[in-house]
């Protein structure tokens, strides 16, 4: 393998750690919610600086690669994706963190079981992980048969989270003095949304990498 | 329009092209790149006829200038050429004055007014982007100019016999990164009035300054198509192992 591969395949790797990483936090930060587990909440919030300090490695590293090696083709698809996917995984760490930060809120005593489930936010966490998974796969196989499965993912996210809306409708409607929390839970579920949304992006930028295809914006 | 039609070149019984066809069209710029000995310089001599030099060479297919055939027995070379300039990848000034060097196209071929070679001398070196850098010396050596400005002459020689064409065999591999760099900006203008073909081992040049890129290998053109899909997306996956370093 020559010099540059080798940068290339570091990289790479990076990136794969850093996505493990985050992967990781999501799957804490479903389980700290749903057991309202403050202890892995805090690893959680602990751990945010690691995703931080890997997304300034990567974008480091790829404008010194840019700068000494001059990409094109597939290599240059690669670190300019490799750039966007870095960013956009420390904003899935961020949404963890604030999850994180959900579980200590003590504004907002532990959800009734029963709203919980209505609210499906078991079943999101669930699709989001996998979505994540998922994505994960395609970049390090550099596979992009799934990509079509991941994104309509994103459209099962939507629905339970316009589900979730009307579903705290009702129930704040019912029960006016839990206004604070009704809230914070909305902003808790958007940003479960916004995990979805930025995992779409994810399998985005790989399908630009592996098929020099631009699949953003439902390409204009 | 320039076109090739199923050309095949031999060096004896060398092949060294191999059935290749493409369109260039006129005011753009054409980039060649390929390993060493892939065929494009011997590609980009067919259209000036300068591979008519060389002993026990071969050709078959069309070339075409204009939709005219410049290989057809009627055609005269010496005015091939003149429609069809040429700069080589080493500076090549003639052991004569700045003002001389790019007059001697004109003189060779006849043409004696003295105000109109002055203009032509003039209009050429503007052109080439090196009037500024020359007009208070031009009786002095050409040999005493800089590899770049030496360069930047020879393309002013080769367009103030007015051509349509102008071919360049690795100009800038030979020049420092400014010297380079004016060049490059000077391909970049010269289009608007010139349909120029670039052979470089630069890739970066070739994404720089050309509008459409062919990739040659082994006598070849296995790619040829817009420059920044060649570059962002290349079809073959041999264009793509060799602009990724990946070849050999």
């Amino acid at each position: 393998m020559k010099h540059k591969e080798n940068e290339l395949q570091a990289l790479k790797e990076d990136v794969t750690q850093m996505w493990k990483l985050v992967l990781s936090q999501l799957e804490k930060a479903q389980q700290a919610f749903l057991y309202q587990d403050a202890k892995m909440a805090e690893e959680i919030v602990g751990r945010e600086k690691r995703v931080d300090a890997f997304e300034l490695k990567i974008d480091c590293d790829c404008e010194n690669y840019i700068a000494l090696y001059n990409p094109v083709a597939i290599d240059l698809r690669l670190v300019l994706s490799l750039i966007k996917i870095s960013n956009t995984l420390e904003r899935i760490g961020d949404f963890c963190e604030g999850i994180a930060y959900h579980v200590f809120d003590k504004d907002c005593p532990t959800l009734e079981r029963k709203i919980v489930e209505e609210l499906q936010i078991e079943s999101l966490f669930d699709i989001l992980v996998s979505m994540l998974a998922d994505s994960f796969v395609a970049l390090v196989s550099e596979n992009t048969d799934t990509s079509e499965k991941i994104l309509s993912k994103e459209r099962d996210v939507d629905a339970i989270y316009r589900n979730a809306i009307d579903v705290l409708d009702n129930y704040l409607h019912q029960n006016p003095a839990a206004i604070r929390c009704g809230l914070k839970t909305v902003l808790f579920i958007r940003k479960l949304k916004r995990i979805g949304d930025h995992c779409a992006n994810l399998v985005e930028e790989i399908v630009f990498y592996i098929d020099a295809k631009v699949l953003k914006h439902g390409n204009i | 329009m320039i076109e090739t039609k199923n050309i095949d070149f031999y060096y004896g019984n060398f092949h060294a092209l191999k059935n290749i066809s493409m369109k260039m069209d006129a005011n753009t710029v054409t980039a060649f790149i390929g390993p060493s000995g892939c065929g494009k310089s011997t590609f980009l001599r067919l259209f000036n006829r300068m591979n008519d030099l060389i002993d026990n060479t071969h050709l078959t297919g069309e070339c075409l200038i204009n939709e005219q055939n410049i290989y057809q027995k009627s055609v005269q070379v010496d005015e091939l050429r003149k429609n069809v300039g040429m700069v080589f990848q080493k500076p090549n000034p003639f052991p004569k004055s700045i003002f001389e060097n790019v007059a001697y196209g004109l003189r060779v071929n006849d043409i004696r007014k003295k105000t109109f070679i002055a203009q032509q001398v003039e209009e050429s070196l503007k052109a080439a982007a090196l009037w500024g850098e020359v007009k208070d010396k031009l009786k002095k050596s050409a040999l005493e100019l800089s590899g770049g400005q030496q360069q930047r002459l020879c393309i002013a020689r080769a367009l103030a016999i007015s051509p349509s064409i102008l071919l360049m065999d690795e100009p800038a591999s030979a020049l420092d990164p400014i010297s380079t760099s004016k060049i490059e900006e000077l391909i970049y203008s010269l289009k608007k009035t010139y349909t120029i073909i670039i052979v470089t081992h630069n890739m970066q040049q070739a994404a720089r300054v050309s509008d459409k890129t062919g990739f040659f290998m082994l006598g070849e053109l296995v790619e040829f198509n817009d420059t920044k899909t060649v570059f962002l997306n290349p079809k073959k996956v041999e264009t793509q192992n060799y602009i990724t370093g990946r070849f050999g």
